[in-house]
């Protein structure tokens, strides 16, 4: 008797847990349908990236990782001031203009620096974003919903690093249809996007392309793991991030 | 009340059709850009925001400057402005209606657009200028609407009404202030991250509002009946001249903040404005300046600000002032230098020009329209009426009849 009661105790108490999660669930998926990770997906607490601009520092080296972001991702390749680019180079006075000198190493004056979205831990794109098309994952990913996205460019406004381009045109236009990657939606115009760390790769346990190509010159990983690949070089190396004066915390760290 | 809209003189009918087609023309415009996306205007991954959104921001003060002579009658029971408080409302509303057009035809995907009513947002501060101006369009159809229909048929303006007036004065107030945070709380927009920057916005509105309202009123006095009462006009104007030189003085404060400091990110977007951009936006903002300067001395002096024949030029020129600082330099401010400390000019293009044409069209004929209504029922009941000696008939008129009276309403004859 006493034991029977002390389960029903027990079960009642899973079931009222039950359903104080079971809403949060709900919301968290956001009414999609109940997918399965894969199981070799990979994980972390907050994703970070750190790139050795001793090793690349090179424009021939940063448009050949481009190449391969923009070529998985289908992004459109579009003449001008109304381009659209998740990943490119600029000179260092572009990279970190309240961090130059006039006296500046010349050999680090000279190098170029590749400029991607820095997936911020305190992302202002996010907070001014109108219907939560643009959104951090628990991850700390700065993600996209390219179909809830009303393209008011607010995000374009609130980034200080300039990491967002959008669709003026119709971005297929841009697209070499022989060569798109039928693994990655292409975008309709009238939308904003950017670098989305890889998640559609990470979902499958794949580094990021731009790392992948890199041939050691990034790293990625968990930065709250402290025995992670990148708390190592973090540990070892000086490095810098962009703009610290905003307040965003960049996830992405430039060793210098 | 309407269908005092219908019936007009064949000029009325004649203007009405005149919007029609700039409408129809920069209609097409807008059809093409939203068959080819929005690379018909001249912004880029650097300016997002162009001619459409500065527009928006001036109009909001066009919106909110109505309340400059609805709060007077209301809270001080300065009862002169009675019979123009229905022009500030809707002036309002047309105001509120231009707004959202420019909102819709800048957005890229207009047919998402519910989705900022579906995925309420609070920490995004356009989901509050949403509602804010939403909020500001009901109040005023609904006070305006309410109290010219009382007027008409003789009757007091019904008391639940007044509630919603006293928050239609607050909330003129809050959509300029939110439509400041749009811009105000953006890291790495050194022009736009300034404390004082809605404080500029509510300024730069109460002169500039009141200045078109008046313009508009001086027409509406042409073709029609309705006359301004003479001290409820002197008010008005010594209201934007506080307000054109506290704006002014703000952006005082704006060039000394960037200048004595010495902070490079303060002081490249006044540098580029004044003096690297292209010559015509370097000459526009000189042009600017000189424009304020020359119609705050007009405003100052007491003999030139009450010289009828001068105002209009006075005006049209804080007018033309104010929109260059507030329409078109803090946009292109606050954008240049780029995060990169580059510079992408930004000029816009014809077809970005037609669209907002349609919409300045629209927004006319709105005001056309309302304006019609509410002189049409002023004429009725008799208020405001010009009379031989060309008074209002709400101003204690001091001319004798045969007089082709050099008539001074008493404030002004009390100050010259
Ligand atoms: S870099 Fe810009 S776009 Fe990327 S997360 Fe930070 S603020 Fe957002
Ligand atoms: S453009 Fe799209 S992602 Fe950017 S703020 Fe607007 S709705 Fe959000
Ligand atoms: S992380 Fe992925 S999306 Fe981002 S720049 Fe690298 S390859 Fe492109």
């Amino acid at each position: 008797m006493k034991n029977s009661r002390r389960t029903f105790i027990k079960l009642a108490g899973i079931a009222a847990a039950g359903l104080a999660v079971a809403p949060k669930k709900a919301l968290a998926s956001e009414g999609h349908a109940p997918v399965k990770p894969n199981s070799t997906a990979i994980h972390a607490e907050h994703w970070a990236m750190v790139i050795d601009t001793t090793k690349l520092h090179t424009a021939e080296a940063i448009d050949k990782l481009a190449g391969v972001c923009h070529h998985i991702h289908n992004v459109p390749h579009i003449e001008g001031k109304q381009e659209v680019k998740w990943l490119w180079h600029d000179t260092y006075a572009h990279t970190f203009p309240e961090q130059e000198n006039p006296h500046l190493a010349e050999e680090v004056h000279e190098r170029v620096f590749p400029l991607l979205c820095n997936h911020c831990e305190n992302p202002p794109c996010v907070r001014v974003c109108p219907t939560k098309a643009t959104f951090q994952r628990p991850d700390g990913i700065v993600a996209m919903d390219y179909h809830r996205c009303i393209g008011c460019r607010y995000c374009m406004a609130g980034c200080p690093y300039g990491s967002r381009s959008f669709n003026w045109g119709e971005p297929r236009l841009g697209l070499d249809l022989e060569k798109l990657n039928p693994e990655f939606p292409t975008r309709m115009r009238g939308v904003v996007e950017k670098c989305n760390f890889c998640v559609e790769r990470l979902a499958v346990g794949k580094e990021p392309a731009c790392v992948e190509a890199s041939e050691g010159a990034m790293h990625f990983g968990d930065l709250k793991d402290p025995d992670s690949e990148v708390r190592k070089v973090l540990r070892e190396k000086f490095t810098i991030r962009r703009k610290p004066s905003a307040g965003t915390e960049p996830s992405v760290y430039y060793i210098i | 009340m309407l269908e005092l809209a219908l019936k007009g003189s064949k000029r009325y009918y004649g203007w009405i059709a005149f919007l029609l087609v700039l409408i129809a023309i920069g209609f097409a415009a807008y059809v093409n850009q939203l068959t080819v996306g929005l690379k018909t205007t001249g912004m880029s991954r650097d300016v997002s925001w162009g001619f459409y959104i500065s527009q928006l921001t001036y109009l909001v003060g066009l919106a909110a400057s109505g309340v400059m002579i609805v709060l007077p009658n209301y809270f001080h029971s300065y009862k002169t402005n009675k019979h123009m408080v229905i022009f500030g409302e809707f002036m309002a509303i047309a105001a509120c209606v231009m707004c959202l057009l420019f909102v819709i035809v800048d957005i890229g995907q207009p047919q998402r657009m519910m989705n900022m009513v579906f995925h309420p947002t609070p920490n995004s501060i356009l989901f509050w200028d949403m509602i804010v101006i939403n909020g500001y369009l009901f109040l005023n159809l609904l006070c305006g609407w309410t109290c010219l229909q009382a007027d008409r048929q003789h009757l007091p303006h019904p008391k639940w009404v007044k509630p919603f007036i006293y928050t239609s004065i607050i909330w003129a107030f809050s959509i300029h202030t939110v439509t400041a945070f749009l811009y105000q709380g953006l890291p790495g927009r050194h022009y736009w991250l300034t404390a004082i920057l809605a404080a500029r916005f509510l300024a730069s509105a109460f002169c500039a509002g009141p200045a078109i309202l008046v313009l508009v009123l001086l027409v509406t006095e042409k073709v029609t009946t309705f006359k301004m009462p003479k001290n409820a006009l002197s008010t008005l104007v010594k209201i934007i001249m506080y307000a054109m030189c506290i704006n002014m003085f703000f952006f005082l404060l704006e060039v000394f903040t960037a200048f004595y400091s010495n902070i490079p990110g303060h002081m490249h977007p006044l540098l580029y404005l004044f003096e690297h951009a292209s010559t015509g936006l370097v000459t526009l903002m000189w042009t600017f300046v000189v424009f304020a300067a020359i119609s705050i001395t007009l405003l100052v002096t007491p003999r030139l600000r009450n010289n009828l024949k001068l105002l209009p030029w006075t005006l049209a020129m804080l007018i033309i002032a104010t929109w260059l600082d507030k329409g078109l330099g803090l946009l292109i401010g606050g954008f240049n230098p780029t995060p990169f400390d580059t510079i992408t000019p930004y000029w816009p293009t014809g077809k970005e020009l037609l669209v907002s044409m349609m919409i300045y069209s629209i927004g006319a004929l709105i005001v056309t329209v309302l304006f019609k209504i509410a002189t049409e029922v002023k004429e009725e009941v008799g208020h405001s009426q010009k009379l031989p000696c060309g008074c209002s008939s709400e101003d204690t008129c001091v001319c004798s009849s045969e007089d082709d009276c050099g008539c001074v309403s008493e404030e002004a004859a009390a100050e010259a």
